[in-house]
């Protein structure tokens, strides 16, 4: 049978002329100023901690974040809590299944934020990364270079994305409209056919998707007064989800930077001694 | 070693004299890195340090990956998970890794087309071009084994597609496709039998090397006029080379401390941008991505893979002469593999007495025509196979083996070459007496 899939994928690859793009229409995915973009760009540990408190009040009653350890929480160049508050928060809000007293008990700060409670909910630890795949233009991916526009960027259009559904939708058509969902349900009332019934377009941009508007405005009281309208809870929680697929972010960029430093000054280094070396030989006329 | 004449190493204390006549290891090292080399070596020599370098970082940073990774598909993807969050500093490693991939074939290509240039393929270095060719190849194998291993959605369907093509070989193809994959599809026996030659083909590497690098040692190197060192005296070497240590070493050193800056840059600020982000979705054969794409370095012969699709004339005819043993899928498959094999062939394929391209005004605008072939066949590879893709693709794998079958043959024979430098030594004077102002 896995067989048979592969076999098939393998012609429609590579055989037919029927791509996947043939299908699908676009969406809308505006572009963020998060601070953690580009070369020098940082967490902001304030941000992430709101991030932190949406996720615990908005998804996690579905999604979950199984890669990611409780202790994180207290890294630097993350949420940067203390350890004591990361011990607290872990007990409040999470059980998990301890097999040497075969019950559950409190989470402690060494397990890890517990998995999906929904079968159709994804784990949102890497969903920054794995939907980062913005390759335009012409296939280069040089808008995400230069501009930073990535999964992070994907999750507050996804979480901000929720309109009113276009009128050529049929009322009772499944699950909400979402104007930045690429892979959901969508009304054949939408779509443009020709005359040979091959789709050409579709009349509004996004998709139909399950899970219902998570956020609403003024939804989570924030300790800092912070402004919490779903726009403001959309940038902080994606935030934190950028964080919690590349919690090593700040460390990286550190050693980067040190590295392109350390290597520049060796280049000079080892051009001035090239130069040197090879001197005599190249001007053998002159003294 | 060489057929160059140079000094050989004569132990000096009595613990060298002790250890040289009984193991010569230290006139080894230093009849490897004394080899005389020819002084006019440009910057597009330098690669086969970088590729060194590439080879030893492989190793390394892959060494210690497979102290943390785990090859079981419930635990392979969480396993690279736990390196990147869990293991000291894990995430540069593996970041390292992943990109020191993608520098190692960027390399590659450089070396590979600066080979073409300059007919370093040519006599009598035809067995360091073969054995060079081997080393891609098995290049090619170890990255592919090594993209499945983080069990992600690419590197499922990456080997599912992969696999696949050894399936289309005609009567024996499926029996083939079940024992590389040790079962009916892929899964475990496949990630583990991957992850164990993915661990040791690079050594097998490692061993071509030594041969590539003793090969062109006997031969001496190419240069970019293609004359021959002179070699009847070591008076009249020494005009002409220099030895490998400092001169070389020193230069090809600077031009790595440059490529390094970007590299750095790279896996500092962008290690993903290469990557396919699909691979960060776990592995799941019940889901086909949208869109199978190879890693970038791939893409060139995925393109000509594709690109005969059953209603080209030639498919047609070898579908039709063959009574359908080769259908669309397995001409495809001959034509990838073929690829490589006409681009090994070149030593016998180019007729040319003039071995550089510098010196060939026909052959040189052919030469970057292939080069912009490849790289607008690596565009192609990326894109979906549709109209106008398909089209461009099978432009450009035409040329391909229109280049080597065609060209490179025709060439030696209706075209005029230029006056050569008579040897190293006069190139060299005369680059550097017309362009160059003393250093002050």
């Amino acid at each position: 049978m896995l067989k048979k899939i592969g076999i098939a994928a393998l012609a429609a690859l590579t055989f037919s002329g029927t791509g996947a793009t043939a299908a699908g229409g676009s969406t809308h995915i505006h572009d963020v100023q998060f601070s953690f973009e580009g070369p020098f760009g940082k967490f902001d540990q304030y941000q992430l901690q709101r991030g932190l408190q949406v996720y615990t009040e908005a998804c996690a009653s579905c999604h979950g974040l199984q890669y990611v350890p409780l202790r994180t929480l207290g890294d630097e160049g993350g949420p940067h809590f203390s350890e004591d508050e990361v011990r607290a928060y872990a007990a409040q809000n999470f059980t998990v299944y301890d097999p040497e007293i075969d019950d559950d008990r409190p989470a402690r700060p060494t397990d890890h934020f517990p998995g999906s409670n929904l079968e159709n909910a994804p784990d949102l630890s890497l969903m920054a990364k794995k939907r980062a795949g913005f390759h335009g233009p012409y296939g280069t991916g040089l808008a995400q270079l230069f501009k930073g526009t990535g999964g992070a960027e994907y999750i507050a259009a996804i979480l901000t994305g929720y309109e009113e559904a276009p009128e050529c939708a049929p009322d009772d058509f499944e699950g909400d409209y979402n104007s930045a969902f690429p892979s959901g349900g969508y009304p054949d009332e939408c779509k443009i056919f020709n005359e040979e019934g091959i789709e050409l377009g579709r009349k509004a941009p996004g998709s139909w998707i399950a899970m219902p508007p998570p956020l609403f405005d003024e939804q989570i009281e924030f300790a800092d007064n912070h402004d919490n309208t779903v726009h403001h809870m959309a940038e902080d929680v994606s935030a934190f989800l950028m964080w919690t697929a590349e919690p090593k972010m700040m460390v990286r960029k550190e050693a980067g930077l040190t590295g392109v430093i350390l290597l520049i000054l060796l280049s000079a280094l080892l051009y001035l001694t090239n130069k040197r070396l090879w001197a005599p030989l190249k001007n053998r006329k002159s003294p | 070693m060489s057929g160059i004449p140079h000094d050989h190493y004569e132990p000096r204390s009595n613990i060298e004299k002790w250890l040289h006549s009984r193991l010569p290891v230290i006139g080894l090292l230093y009849g490897t890195l004394m080899i005389p080399t020819p002084k006019n070596l440009n910057w597009w020599w330098i690669w086969g340090i970088v590729l060194a370098f590439c080879l030893a970082l492989q190793i390394v940073t892959g060494i210690v990956l497979a102290m943390h990774y785990t090859p079981h598909v419930d635990t392979a993807f969480a396993s690279i998970e736990h390196i990147m969050r869990n293991v000291n500093s894990g995430h540069m490693i593996r970041y390292l890794h992943m990109n020191g991939a993608s520098l190692f074939f960027f390399a590659v290509y450089i070396h590979i087309f600066r080979g073409l240039y300059y007919g370093s393929y040519k006599p009598p270095r035809e067995i360091t071009w073969i054995i060079g060719m081997l080393i891609y190849l098995l290049m090619m194998g170890t990255a592919f084994m090594g993209y499945v291993l983080p069990w992600g959605q690419m590197s499922f369907w990456g080997a599912t597609v992969i696999t696949g093509l050894f399936g289309a070989i005609p009567f024996i193809g499926e029996y083939i496709q079940t024992w590389l994959l040790g079962g009916p599809a892929v899964d475990n026996a496949t990630l583990n039998r991957f992850f164990s030659l993915h661990y040791l083909l690079p050594f097998v590497i490692a061993a071509l090397v030594i041969l590539h690098i003793w090969a062109f040692h006997t031969t001496g190197n190419n240069n970019p006029t293609g004359v021959e060192v002179r070699r009847e005296s070591k008076a009249e070497a020494d005009r002409d080379t220099v030895p490998f240590w400092p001169y070389f070493v020193i230069k090809d050193l600077f031009a790595l401390a440059v490529i390094l800056v970007v590299f750095f840059a790279i896996v500092g600020f962008m290690p993903n941008y290469l990557g396919h982000p699909d691979n960060y979705i776990e592995a799941n054969p019940l889901v086909t991505p949208a869109h199978i794409v190879p890693e970038w370095y791939f893409l060139p012969f995925y393109a000509i893979l594709r690109a005969f699709t059953s209603d080209v004339w030639v498919v047609m005819l070898a579908n039709w002469i063959t009574g359908g043993i080769i259908n669309a899928k397995f001409f495809g498959v001959l034509a990838m593999f073929g690829a490589i094999v006409v681009m090994a062939l070149a030593p016998w394929l180019d007729t040319s007495m003039v071995r550089s391209g510098r010196y060939r005004p026909m052959f040189k605008w052919w030469f970057w025509l292939l080069v912009a072939d490849f790289v607008v066949l690596t565009w192609c590879g990326a894109q979906p196979a549709e109209p106008p893709y398909s089209t461009i693709s099978l432009i450009g794998s035409t040329y391909w083996f229109f280049y080597f079958l065609i060209i490179l043959p025709l060439l030696g024979v209706i075209e005029k070459p230029e006056p050569r430098p008579s040897t190293v030594e006069e190139d060299f004077d005369h680059h550097y007496s017309k362009s160059e102002t003393p250093a002050e």
